[in-house]
């Protein structure tokens, strides 16, 4: 067995891991997340929400299948760093094209491996999120410490510019076009247009900057923010942009970044969690239904909205439709106007799933009777789809 | 949405006995499920035949009915208890067949019992399998294309559409009763025919051949509400083709990516939903096409399974608590998760290790069986190990099942290894096989070589490779490096495969390994991914960074239970059994426990039956590693060997070399007891008989030994459990073909001699399992074989109270324990074999240890001996434990009261299991070595009627008319005149062969004569027994074989009848006592009513009996 070279990793509080370079050589840093998803590597390093992040497997064995064509939730690699224990040595799927190896090192993303993930998670569940550096050039864990010291925090940054599209596109709708849907790319996953394009949406993505006479440019039925990067506190241009979307009627849907700006639009605030959720098992709750659905989730900052009585707003009166019941996190708001009738809603965990369960995959079709505007007749019908076929 | 208020009582059916395909893994359900709804404060009533499991101990139910599980019995516990509420999906396939049965008799409507966790409708949806395969179909999935069939002409017709391979599957079997694969017409016709007939609704599906695809399995949970949750991803290492419970399995699934496993998921959750399984678990199998992907949907089953309680174990998220929550009412979201204690049981559990089962066999119990393995399961048991990778957690199961050949050995030289030779072996799937691909791979065969000869996917294949090239660095390296060691342990190489490699011992490695400070953490299962704080500490150890053990509470002291490893021939759930009641008594005794095991299927290893579990391998090295880490966190009393049958016994002298403190029998006292010569003298000193016996190594030894005590002779080898080896010999050609056989396997050597004793001919043989705190005996039972000796005791049935002895030869049996517990120095149990034989009380053997009996004894005189055992093995005496109330404050089982109800426990044998390599059962005899997988018991007043309901708990009832054959052998022929006088009188029509006609004739009993098998069809087509049996003409079967036992052959004749009884489901008798008592079963039968009672009923009657003599 040929022996990988050797690589560290130092955490912002001086904890230091040794173990073994995986993907591209060099240094890198970030702020250190887990996730305990057990599927859908693919998925996860190609997610834009991802960037500026060190990510570390708590599934031991990571790269199985390989790294195919159909999977990736955008073009390129986006997490600063990768941290796993068992990293595979031969991929194995019919699908796979690469190694994760290789596609690492394609990319230059610098991982490490060999290391107690569980551990390490460990330590970032008791301690909270932090910066973290991963280098296999520096074998002196001091010096390491001081430059993860002096990298940039996730508190207060706003990466939305540097995930979105440069160029706005269009997603057609599959089949009939039944309803315009202007897109804003927050670190939008390619899994989220292609299911409105599958409901009926032609969509029309929009970079991050698109103001909002670029928006009602596209004559759209609805608007909608993606997931993405960074402090939801340090945006302000689109939560702006929102809240004229919503003083023009415009219904909106809302993705985990989205959910949060929603949230700020509508005056709530937002706060980082100490260690985030991320994994595809989280246990949400329709406060609307009643009824549990396992969802995929990303997310390290969270809106501060009361659970118990909903809040008057300009736009209508906002409530907390969908919670985390593992810590009573809010995942989901909604909008209502004086009758009632839903005007827009958010939630901030992934129903597009990839990677992840699809409970969530009727919110879409919410989004589409929302811009039908036959919400309330299809409602009581929505509430038992899941149950079709018992 | 919360529980139900309209069920106030609930009826559980267990699983009865253990068989291939349902062990003890519904014990674990069952007693999870009872636990919780007694908590939920529900009456339940449980119905369970085997009395060696935990839930049928009187505590865990409010009526404990040991009794047959048969709807006839069923129904008159409903008369009886009217509950509200019948729960079936908790005690595998027979519980489920059991409620359909009542269900379809009109009983539960009858008496307004709901069937709740699944209807009749779901189950039926579940698993017929056309009607599930048109839900399959509506949601957009795939089955395999097949065919139902009722008929040969159905099957042929079939075949010319499908095309060879075909799968055959008979519908509503267990454990893949009566299936297999059909290469030509005539395996089909074979094994088509024999589906046919297992199937209750003589239905059989035919299938295209999917063999070499990848296999999985979802388990599914679903509430009212219905929200669904996965808990546990499962992939087969083998492909399919191989039984999922004769497969090694790994979970969570490694080569699926996320599209693939939520495409399974969808139809999963779509699947619990169509089929109506409304609360509760399910267990969903898919196959995948390694070349395209495409994703077949196999089968379901709509209760809680095998796979369930090993994903149980795997996750932390115990299914059947959680199932028995939701079938009285609760949602998921309601529930919490224990482990966690802040989160519910809405999620799906992530792992950040891997789980890796691997079955254990058991063929050399069965020389004559096909090992080959196919789509039904073989298995005995199975062994589950953890590790933090795949590499780690498969060599540690290997070594978990206890079998020297389990492991890998890089000990062969290289070039012994043919390349060819080894992938021509690996491409037929068998016991052992992932040893021999391993091989292979060391002889240098490619991983495409080895994924085409076994169509092992890919990267297990890589990682069998990488296992070997760590074994290559090991060998190759000029010296053993702490770099080099880490990365050995890192990948699972126990101390001693390093060892061997480096030709050294594993004490040695072991020593070098602690002075370089390499030892493993123990990490916490803890269903989260370390997401959440576990609170409960399940553990498994790693060789990683950092551990996780915490430091125990002050004032507390621990002590380590050891258990009883992967179930197999001769040590089963008996000995989990008692583990677990020591952890319940040492914890209530002020303790902390501590649990080692390495079973899934056990409630030992239940995350909440001790205050921490070790789900690790019961070797030497890995129980010291545990010692070790306990030592730092805390004060420990001490490491209980004597409870888990032979294998922690094996590990004691080991653990106190390395000072670890035994409690209880000392490992010298143990050895005294194995020892022969050292038991002689124990013997001697007492005054106590003991059969003419002599050790030898080899066969001029002992044929000398034999000539000196004369034939026949009791042949076995030493420290072996189960009779393993022993027979029966008549001669000295038989004597040395033994000793050939069993030096050459190495079972007999220098340090294992072979004992040679005389054989008791005619003998009553009688087991008894006793209590000694050095001071006083409490004589726990007493038990008289039925069969004669020479029969193993665990085939054997048997009463308690012993139905023939008188007080004097139970005060003589007593004498004796006590002098031998004396002489060997027994803390604890101990169990003693005598053998009665012209009125001498010969000892034939002493363990010093818990006995297979243990939980019947306890049942039987409802004394809690297991509990008091690990009372008096940690100091405490008898007279103590009975101030306590622990044990009776007078008296024991030698002495029960008049009025005690009989029990009587009969052995459940798994020949319908096995075929030889063409097709035929392995032959249905008794004999010295152990075979049974499992036991019922009869309990009632009298002897007759305990013995009937034994009878029908373990083989469906004895006819009360119709045809009986019989054919005995020379010697049985005069004890044989009256009982089937008797037989005859009661109206049956009886069969006999020529010779035996004839004695019956002369004695006043008509019988038809039959042709015997070897005298083939008459002239005019008369047919032979055999064929009549065949024909399901005959009702029962006495047939009692004729000279040599196993050793030998037995004659043809009575093999094709007794196999053809045993693949028709006809009684078969074989031994002349058994005859005697079922004529009493038949006559008890006859009188009428037959009731049933609980053990809480029987126990207050008791009460009332004692109060009232004291009076």
């Amino acid at each position: 067995m040929a022996l990988p070279a050797p690589a560290i990793m130092v955490l912002e509080d001086g904890r230091t891991f040794r173990g073994e370079s995986f993907g591209a050589e060099g240094e890198t840093f970030g702020e250190a997340v887990f996730s305990t998803g057990m599927s859908g590597y693919q998925e996860t390093l190609t997610d834009p929400s991802y960037h500026r992040q060190v990510v570390v497997m708590t599934a031991p064995h990571v790269g199985n299948t390989g790294m195919n064509d159909e999977d990736p939730e955008s073009s390129r690699i986006w997490v600063s760093g990768y941290v796993v224990r068992d990293p595979s040595r031969v991929p194995s799927s019919w699908r796979s094209v690469r190694g994760l190896d290789e596609a690492l090192r394609d990319q230059g993303v610098v991982g490490i491996s060999g290391v107690d993930t569980r551990a390490l998670t460990r330590h970032l569940r008791e301690r909270g999120a932090m910066r973290v550096g991963i280098s296999t050039t520096e074998t002196d864990p001091e010096r390491l410490l001081a430059r993860v010291r002096e990298s940039g925090e996730m508190e207060g940054a706003n990466l939305s510019e540097a995930v979105t599209t440069r160029e706005s596109y269009v997603v057609p709708a599959q089949g009939e076009r039944r309803f315009t849907v202007a897109a804003i790319d927050l670190g939008i996953k390619a899994n989220t247009p292609r299911m409105m394009s599958e409901r009926g949406m032609e969509v029309h993505v929009l970079p991050a900057t698109a103001s909002l006479d670029e928006v009602l440019a596209v004559e759209p039925d609805g608007l909608f923010f993606s997931n993405g990067p960074g402090d939801p506190a340090a945006t302000t241009a689109q939560v702006e942009l929102l809240q004229g979307a919503l003083r023009a009627g415009l219904p909106y849907f809302g993705i985990c970044f989205g959910n949060q700006l929603f949230g700020r639009a509508l005056g709530f605030g937002t706060y980082k969690l100490k260690y985030g959720h991320r994994g595809i098992n989280q246990p949400v709750m329709d406060r609307t239904t009643g009824k549990v659905e396992v969802t995929a989730h990303n997310h390290g900052f969270a809106v501060d909205a009361p659970l118990e009585s909903s809040t008057t707003t300009e736009f209508g009166e906002a409530t907390v439709s969908h919670v985390c019941l593992n810590d009573d996190v809010v995942e989901g708001l909604e909008l209502r106007d004086a009758d009632g009738r839903l005007t827009s809603f958010s939630v901030q965990y992934h129903p597009e799933a990839a990677a992840g369960p699809h409970d969530a995959a009727y919110l879409f079709d919410r989004f589409a009777d929302l811009m039908g505007g036959g919400l309330e007749a299809r409602s009581a019908r929505t509430s038992t789809t899941g149950k079709t076929g018992a | 949405m919360p529980k139900r208020t309209d069920i106030q009582s609930v009826l559980v059916i267990g699983s009865g006995p253990i068989i291939i395909g349902q062990a003890c893994e519904f014990d674990y359900s069952g007693t999870q499920a009872c636990r919780v709804l007694r908590e939920e404060g529900l009456r339940v009533i449980l119905v369970n035949s085997n009395p060696a499991t935990i839930m049928t101990d009187p505590e865990f139910a409010d009526a404990t009915y040991v009794e047959p599980i048969t709807p006839e019995y069923v129904e008159k516990v409903i008369a009886h208890e009217r509950p509200d509420a019948l729960l079936a999906t908790l005690g595998g396939q027979t519980a489920l067949n059991c409620a359909m049965a009542l269900d379809r008799a009109g009983v539960l409507e009858k008496y307004g019992v709901e069937l709740i966790g699944a209807s009749i409708e779901a189950i039926e949806r579940g698993e017929n399998r056309q009607q599930f395969k048109k839900i399959v179909e509506q949601l957009g999935g795939e089955s395999a294309r097949s065919t139902i069939c009722h008929s040969m002409d159905d099957l042929l017709a079939a075949a010319d559409d499908l095309g060879y391979p075909m799968v055959v599957r008979p519908s509503f079997t267990m454990g893949g009763t009566g299936s297999g694969i059909a290469y030509d017409e005539a395996d089909l016709r074979r094994i088509g025919g024999a589906g046919l007939a297992a199937s209750p609704t003589t239905e059989v599906l035919l299938e295209e051949s999917i063999l070499g695809w990848k296999e999985y399995e979802l388990e599914v949970m679903r509430d009212r509400m219905d929200n669904s949750v996965i808990v546990c991803s499962i992939e087969n290492l083998d492909p399919m083709g191989v039984h999922t419970g004769d497969s090694i399995t790994v979970a969570p699934a490694m080569t699926l990516t996320d599209r693939e496993y939520q495409k399974m998921r969808d139809l999963a959750i779509g699947i619990i939903r169509a089929v109506g399984v409304d609360t509760g678990g399910c267990n969903i199998q898919y196959a995948v096409n390694p070349a395209d992907g495409r994703l077949i949907v196999i089968e379901m089953n709509p209760r809680v399974s095998r796979s369930s309680a090993l994903a149980s174990k795997a996750t932390g998220f115990p299914i059947a608590k959680i199932a028995a929550k939701v079938a009285i009412g609760y949602t998921l979201d309601e529930i919490r998760n224990d482990i966690t204690q802040e989160t519910p049981a809405s999620f799906e559990p992530t792992l950040d290790y891997v789980v890796v089962k691997v079955p254990r066999f058991a063929f050399e119990k069965f020389p004559e069986a096909d090992p080959t393995l196919t789509t039904h399961m073989k298995s005995v048991g199975e062994a589950m190990a953890i590790g933090r990778n795949f590499t780690e957690a498969l060599q540690k199961a290997l070594r978990s099942l206890e079998s020297k050949h389990a492991p890998f050995d890089w000990h062969k030289e290289f070039v012994e290894l043919d390349k060819d030779a080894l992938l021509a072996e690996v491409a037929t799937p068998h016991d052992g096989r992932l040893k021999k691909v391993m091989d292979a791979i060391r002889a240098g065969a490619t991983p495409e070589e080895i994924h085409d000869a076994t169509k092992i996917d890919p990267w297990f294949v890589d990682q069998l490779a990488l296992i070997n090239e760590v074994a290559v660095e090991l060998i190759d390296a000029v010296e053993l490096t702490p770099g080099l060691l880490r990365t050995a342990k890192r990948h699972g190489f126990s101390d001693e495969q390093i060892g061997k490699i480096r030709g050294l011992s594993a004490d040695v490695v072991r020593g070098v390994r602690h002075a370089l400070g390499i030892r493993p953490v123990y990490k916490t299962v803890d269903t989260c991914a370390a997401e959440f704080a576990a609170q409960t500490p399940y553990h498994y150890s790693s060789y990683d960074e950092e551990t996780e053990v915490q430091p125990r509470a002050e004032g507390k002291e621990a002590v380590i239970i050891l258990g009883s490893g992967p179930n197999r021939i001769g040590q089963g759930i008996e000995f989990d059994y008692s583990c677990v009641h020591a952890s319940l008594a040492l914890a209530e005794a002020g303790y902390e426990t501590i649990m080692v095991n390495c079973n899934p299927e056990t409630v030992s290893t239940d995350y909440d039956t001790s205050d921490r579990l070790y789900f690790e391998p019961l070797t030497l090295e890995d129980v010291l590693e545990i010692v070790h880490a306990e030592q730092l966190a805390g004060p420990v009393a001490g490491v209980v060997c004597q409870l888990g049958g032979q294998t922690p016994l094996g590990l004691a002298q080991g653990l106190a070399d390395a000072g670890v403190p035994i409690v209880g029998t000392t490992p010298e006292s143990i050895h005294l007891a194995e020892e022969r010569g050292a038991f002689g003298r124990v013997l001697a000193d007492a005054g106590l008989p003991a059969p003419k016996h002599g050790t030898a190594t080899s066969y001029p030894q002992a044929q000398r030994i034999a000539h000196e005590i004369g034939y026949p002779v009791l042949v076995r080898p030493s420290y072996v459990l189960g009779g393993r080896g022993m027979e029966i010999v008549y001669d000295d050609g038989a004597l040395e073909a033994y000793l050939e056989k069993y030096v050459a396997n190495g079972l007999i050597n220098e340090r294992q001699p072979v004992l040679v004793d005389r054989f008791l001919d005619d003998a009553v043989e009688i087991d008894v399992d006793a209590l000694f705190d050095g001071e006083e005996l409490f004589l726990g039972g007493v038990m008289e074989h039925i069969e004669e000796a020479g029969i193993h005791s665990g085939d054997s049935s048997c009463a308690l109270p012993p139905i023939t002895l008188g007080r004097e030869e139970v005060e003589r049996i007593r004498r004796s324990t006590e002098a031998i517990a004396r002489g060997l120095g027994v803390r604890g149990l101990l169990n003693i074999q005598f053998a009665l034989a012209s009125d001498v009380l010969y000892v034939l053997e002493a363990n010093p240890r818990a006995s297979r009996t243990v939980p019947f004894v306890s049942k039987a005189t409802a004394t809690p001996l297991a509990k008091a055992a690990a009372r008096v093995m940690l100091g405490e005496s008898i007279a103590e434990l009975r101030t306590a109330g622990v044990l009776p404050a007078e008296g024991d089982g030698g002495h029960l009261p008049d009025g005690s109800p009989i029990a009587v426990k009969e052995a459940v044998m798994p020949f319908d299991r096995f075929k030889t390599a063409d097709g035929r059962t392995v032959d249905a005899l008794l004999g010295p070595e152990m075979r049974s997988t499992g036991e019922v018991m009869g309990f009632d007043s009298v002897f007759g009627t305990a013995f009937a309901k034994a009878q029908a708990a373990a083989y469906g009832s004895l006819p009360l008319s119709g045809r009986v054959f019989v054919s005995v052998a020379n010697r049985d022929k005069r004890h044989m005149i009256f009982p089937v006088k008797q037989i005859a009188d009661m109206g049956f029509e009886i069969l006999a062969t020529a010779g035996t006609a004839e004695v019956l004739r002369r004695n006043g009993v008509e019988a038809t004569v039959v042709r015997k098998h070897s005298e083939g069809e008459g002239p005019d087509g008369e047919p032979t027994i055999v064929g009549r049996i065949w024909a399901r003409e005959v009702d029962l079967v006495i047939n009692t074989p004729h000279g040599s036992t196993s050793g030998g052959s037995p004659r043809a004749d009575g093999y094709d009848i007794r196999t053809a009884a045993v693949s028709t489901d006809i009684p078969c008798i074989t031994t002349i006592q058994g005859l005697g008592a079922a004529v009493q079963g038949l006559e008890a039968m006859r009188r009428g009513q037959i009731g049933v009672r609980s053990l809480q009923d029987w126990a207050a009657l008791g009460a009332a009996a004692r109060e009232g003599r004291d009076g």
